[in-house]
């Protein structure tokens, strides 16, 4: 009957998503009387899986398969398919994120299981069992009910608050009979020690106001000096001034850190809808009248080639560097 | 080798929406209707790997689900450079009922690659593409950026946290694109919107489906405290005054 919370690790280890996903599913089990079983599929220490007690789960299950060393959609379904079968689970719990959009989907077609996408908050009611989500690309918010006996929910990232609820989370290590991957990875580009954009607390993001891409130098120092990612707006990354994996907005990355400053951008509906799920929001740009004042808490009006050496020196002065 | 591009029917993305019968409604009112941008960037990628003659791409196909006042849209796909289209004659009640639908097109129709964008604009729910697979058994690769043929195969790039993998899948597969599958959508010529007009819509009647989720109220976001300014001259300030509310810095 438990709430299954399936978390992806990277490389092993497991990250402020998993707890967040972790403690949600577990507030999920509170409110439906059950317990929480976290699954994650690959090679992970026990020391690592016991971290996922800390924050609710009663029961932690690690799945190796060497047919699972790579995301494989139809193979990572059957998967989750089986542990749920085995659980007895009703309330599934995933990320809304690359993985769990390759994932959650082909679950809800197996199980016939209603899906909930892109959800930020606790369920609304529990009968009917109502979720809701974003929809309109920020534009407004859903009520929606899943209506199956059985329910997925795909949890926005950085949308629910880690909660510490320290248990001592029971460790099962299985094998499970799985097919061969169809697909097959050729190359691996990553890049490694950068803060991902969709994970960092504070994002400083540029647009077409910072005029050249020469003049990137003190956004980065910056965003450095606040342990903060870089970004940017649509028409930057289409330029090429920076790469199209900083492009934040309604095609580009959708994220919701706590704090974005954006500098020298103007806010425009499609970039909005990328960044309106941040908790604060500060605005650098010389025209006073740019929509993007109206989502913002704090504003400076003035150009950015003057305000941001000028901000680099204030940070500086109270981190004491 | 046949390409089929799923296609939503949209709201422009510059709307600003409202709902009415009491918020369970989007009103429709005065709205633009626009091919969704990442089903519109398929399309287009379609369209050049079919003017690559190497690739052996012979045609490309739309699929939607959606009424007859959808036609305006399929019609701008034809135009854009579609060589026939498939209107499956329904509301498209979810993402589940809509999945089902194209699994039968699918079926009866044979595609070699299927391209779903990874989220429609306006229910934001990334599903239709990986739940089609699922119906068809069929293997799918979510977050792709680029998609090429090789040698008759397909290898696609994947977005992956802080990277990417290139992936070589057996046809038949369905692409669930994002990004950088096109650099800029296709625009349609005059003679493109002269020759959509006799282009085929082939009609298909709904499979019986009965949809899981069911959106029963809307709500605006919460308006946003109004902005504080700071003295462009005097920067520190809003350092002082996030270190003080937000305890962030």
């Amino acid at each position: 009957m438990s709430v299954l919370v399936y978390t992806e690790n990277w490389e092993g280890k497991f990250k402020k998503l998993s707890f967040e996903l972790v403690s949600y599913a577990c507030k999920v089990a509170e409110m439906t009387g059950t317990t929480t079983t976290a699954v994650t599929i690959g090679e992970v220490s026990d020391e690592e899986l016991k971290q996922l007690g800390k924050y609710g789960a009663d029961k932690v299950i690690c799945v190796k398969n060497e047919n699972l060393k790579t995301l494989d959609g139809q193979l990572y379904t059957n998967v989750i398919a089986q542990i749920a079968q085995t659980e007895g689970s009703k309330v599934i719990v995933i990320a809304n994120n690359n993985s769990g959009k390759a994932i959650a989907p082909r679950l809800s077609v197996k199980m016939k299981a209603a899906l909930g996408s892109g959800v930020s908050q606790l369920p609304l009611s529990l009968s009917p069992f109502t979720v809701f989500k974003r929809s309109f690309s920020g534009g407004a918010f859903a009520h929606v009910v899943l209506k199956t006996d059985t329910k997925i929910i795909t949890l926005t990232q950085n949308s629910f608050d880690i909660v510490e609820n320290s248990k001592d989370a029971k460790i099962e290590k299985i094998d499970l009979q799985v097919g061969a991957p169809k697909i097959a990875i050729k190359d691996v580009q990553k890049q490694t020690g950068k803060l991902l954009l969709t994970d960092a607390e504070i994002v400083v993001s540029g647009g077409r106001g910072m005029k050249s891409p020469d003049n990137w130098g003190p956004l980065v120092e910056l965003a450095e000096l606040l342990g903060a990612a870089t970004a940017c707006s649509r028409p930057v990354s289409d330029e090429g001034w920076r790469p199209h994996e900083e492009h934040t907005g309604q095609t580009g990355k959708i994220i919701a850190p706590n704090l974005y400053i954006a500098v020298g951008i103007s806010g425009a509906t499609q970039h909005i809808a990328g960044v309106s799920g941040s908790k604060y929001i500060v605005a650098i740009n010389n025209d006073k009248s740019a929509p993007i004042f109206e989502v913002a808490q704090y504003g400076i009006v003035g150009d950015a080639q003057k305000v941001l050496p000028k901000l680099v020196e204030a940070v500086k002065e109270v981190k004491g560097k | 080798m046949k390409i089929l591009v799923c296609i939503s029917h949209v709201p422009d993305t510059t709307t600003k929406v409202k709902f009415v019968d009491g918020d369970t409604k989007l009103d429709t009112n005065g709205i633009q209707w626009v091919i969704n941008p990442w089903d519109e960037l398929s399309l287009t990628r379609a369209l050049e790997l079919k003017d690559d003659a190497s690739t052996g791409v012979k045609s490309v196909t739309v699929a939607h689900v959606g009424n007859v006042s959808t036609e305006p849209t399929i019609r701008k796909a034809l135009a854009i450079g579609a060589d026939d289209a498939i209107r499956v004659n329904a509301e498209p009640a979810d993402a589940y009922f809509v999945a089902a639908q194209l699994a039968e097109v699918v079926k009866k129709e044979q595609f070699d690659i299927i391209m779903c964008g990874i989220e429609s604009s306006d229910y934001n729910n990334s599903a239709v593409g990986s739940m089609l697979a699922e119906f068809l058994d069929m293997a799918s690769v979510s977050a792709v950026s680029n998609l090429k043929i090789e040698n008759g195969q397909a290898v696609v790039t994947r977005e992956i946290d802080g990277g990417k993998e290139t992936i070589s899948v057996p046809t038949p597969f369905v692409a669930i694109v994002q990004k950088g599958i096109a650099k800029e959508p296709r625009i349609a010529a005059m003679r493109g919107i002269m020759m959509a007009r006799t282009k085929p819509i082939k009609l298909y009647e709904p499979v019986a489906c009965e949809a899981l989720t069911e959106y029963v109220k809307f709500e605006m976001p919460k308006p946003r405290a109004a902005c504080k300014f700071v003295d462009a001259e005097n920067p520190k300030e809003l350092i002082t005054l996030l270190q003080n509310e937000t305890k962030l810095i």
